[in-house]
């Protein structure tokens, strides 16, 4: 056996083990047991089957975001724009419905469009203008939630045709539809990113640009993609979120991108992009809807939580920090 | 059979012109030494024979064939294979990943969805790949940022001959190992010419240069400036043409010692 290994603790080898294999980091597993120990004991409805979906269905609409997340960091991106095109998504999609009155799929159809209009114009500018990530997605963060609000003319939009409401409420077999959606949307996801070249790539791109260019991968064209599939996934959580509240709401997903990335970061993904999996980054959004949750049941203020999800985000990435630091000097 | 053939290549970055002119020609099976002093274009030639620069001007063949127009991925299709300096390996992913970067195997996954790797396959011919050059490394299955520096250019190396590459072009592959290890580098070099595969050896340390290449080519200032037969020349003459005249004795003196 090798001496190195040898030497480290259990916990460093299981640690070791969960991150090479399965991609996870075992401490946000841990989290996310004893956070729902700790709910379960403080509220008697916290563990029950019903409450269980009602923490899915909450969390789909975040899961879909952190998703994005999980794709754009992990190729050393960043997509602050997330929220907004969000919004964004589900404005045109009601308007498209309702003032425009096309058909109800035209109209699910028009949000993840929206979405990925709004990705695709990120991507171009990162790529070809050469406008750091941080700067573009954040411009795009104003730019379509000021547009959602002109579309919108700063109104809810309601009177969605049923088909679209049925997206949001409908509930085959008793399972809400957005959360079926999100979890087919993450097993495909999770498969896109493990075990497709293109999820490859985009690991070996955050990891080091250098290397995957040398490797002939084409770093430029893949990141148009990802910033493109990142908004039509943004498109995709506004159209589950808009059929689930039943109108195109141009507030909606505000301050989603901070659940979204805290959710992504704390499931493993690194920062500074190569390391990503869509199964530890359930778990991240897991733990913040647990967490939303469960301060819910225990009615604690919805401020509350905004100051929770802030503080866990820079706990997360402290800590990821912190281990790293440790390892390079051992 | 020429190889590779370039004939004046000129680039520019901006207002900085590195190489004016440069004529260079390998031989199938050759090993060339590339020297020159530091800033002297070696890195900007190489980089565009891989692709990762377009020349400004001049024509590229490799056989017969104008690749001027392929990018680095199609290059490495053709059998130009390149280990870089710093190694450009994905520290966090594992051997065979870095391995078969940008060329993974793929299969259908349930006889159905395409495009899924072929990690079964992909670690096999990786572990048979590391066996064949007689390296150890600790576990095929870790990340390539946990190994040792050696291990590290293992990888490199493995990747470069994995896919039965015509030209390896290596940046500086001794510079950081030890003394052992610079031994097993250079007779790795002895046996890719065996098989009939040309090596472009850029390294400062002319007595690594000396002892494998068939051929050395100084470039000074943007141009190939010399061109010796291996076997004809010595320390001095390379010094001189590196340094061109002037300290080119005191230069040499300490070479030679060390």
């Amino acid at each position: 056996m090798n001496p190195e290994i040898a030497k480290s603790g259990y916990w460093a080898q299981a640690q070791r083990a969960s991150v090479e294999r399965l991609h996870i980091r075992l401490e946000s597993l841990v989290v996310l047991l004893v956070l729902s120990g700790v709910m379960a004991m403080l509220s008697p409805f916290f563990l029950s089957f019903s409450n269980f979906l009602n923490i899915l269905l909450a969390t789909s609409t975040i899961g879909v975001l952190a998703i994005a997340a999980t794709f754009v960091i992990g190729s050393g991106g960043l997509d602050l724009s997330l929220g907004s095109v969000m919004g964004l998504a589900g404005v045109v999609g009601a308007s498209v419905a309702v003032n425009l009155g096309a058909p109800a799929p035209i109209g699910l159809l028009a949000c993840i469009l929206a979405g990925a209009a709004a990705g695709y114009i990120n991507g171009q500018l990162i790529t070809r203008a050469m406008v750091p990530a941080f700067i573009v997605t954040l411009g795009m963060l104003g730019l379509a939630r000021g547009l959602a609000l002109v579309i919108s003319e700063g109104r809810v939009i309601y009177g969605l045709p049923p088909v679209m409401v049925y997206v949001g409420q409908g509930r085959p077999l008793g399972i809400p539809m957005p959360v079926i959606i999100f979890l087919a949307t993450a097993v495909i996801a999770h498969c896109v990113l493990g075990y497709t070249k293109f999820g490859r790539h985009t690991l070996a791109i955050g990891d080091s640009e250098a290397a995957a260019r040398a490797a002939g991968i084409r770093v430029e064209r893949q990141r148009r993609i990802l910033y493109t599939l990142s908004g039509a996934l943004a498109g995709l959580a506004g159209m589950l979120f808009m059929a689930r509240i039943n109108s195109g709401d141009p507030t909606a997903g505000l301050n989603y991108e901070l659940t979204a990335i805290t959710a992504a970061i704390i499931g493993g993904t690194n920062l500074f992009g190569g390391r990503g999996s869509i199964l530890g980054t359930m778990i991240g959004a897991l733990i913040m809807g647990v967490l939303q949750n469960g301060l819910n049941l225990l009615a604690v203020q919805s401020y509350y939580q905004q100051m929770a999800i802030g503080a866990v985000l820079i706990l997360a990435v402290f800590i990821d920090q912190y281990q790293l630091r440790k390892e390079s000097r051992v | 059979m020429t190889l590779l053939a370039l004939s004046g290549i000129r680039k520019g970055f901006g207002a900085v012109a590195v190489l004016h002119g440069v004529d260079f020609v390998v031989e199938a099976g050759e090993v060339v030494g590339l020297v020159g002093d530091n800033g002297a274009g070696k890195s900007t030639l190489m980089k565009i024979i891989t692709g990762i620069y377009r020349a400004d001007s001049g024509t590229i063949a490799f056989g017969a064939q104008d690749i001027a127009p392929l990018d680095p991925g199609a290059r490495r299709q053709l059998g130009i294979e390149m280990i870089y300096q710093d190694l450009s390996l994905a520290r966090q992913q594992d051997v065979s990943s870095n391995i078969f970067l940008g060329r993974e195997p793929t299969r259908k996954l349930f006889g159905l969805f395409p495009g899924f790797i072929d990690k079964a396959e992909m670690d096999r011919r990786a572990a048979v790949m590391i066996e064949r050059l007689g390296a150890h490394l600790p576990s095929i299955n870790r990340s390539v940022g946990s190994f040792s520096g050696g291990q590290q250019q293992t990888v490199a190396i493995a990747r470069a001959l994995t896919f039965n590459p015509k030209l390896v072009i290596m940046d500086e592959p001794t510079a950081a190992l030890a003394v052992r290890e610079v031994q097993s580098v250079l007779e790795l070099i002895r046996r890719l010419k065996r098989e009939g595969i040309a090596v472009i050896l850029i390294s400062h340390r002319l007595n690594d240069v000396l002892s494998v290449t068939d051929r050395i080519v100084v470039l000074r200032h943007g141009r190939a400036d010399a061109n010796l037969v291996t076997a004809k020349t010595n320390m001095n003459e390379v010094v001189s043409r590196i340094v061109g005249g002037g300290d080119a004795s005191a230069a040499a003196a300490h070479e030679q010692g060390g």
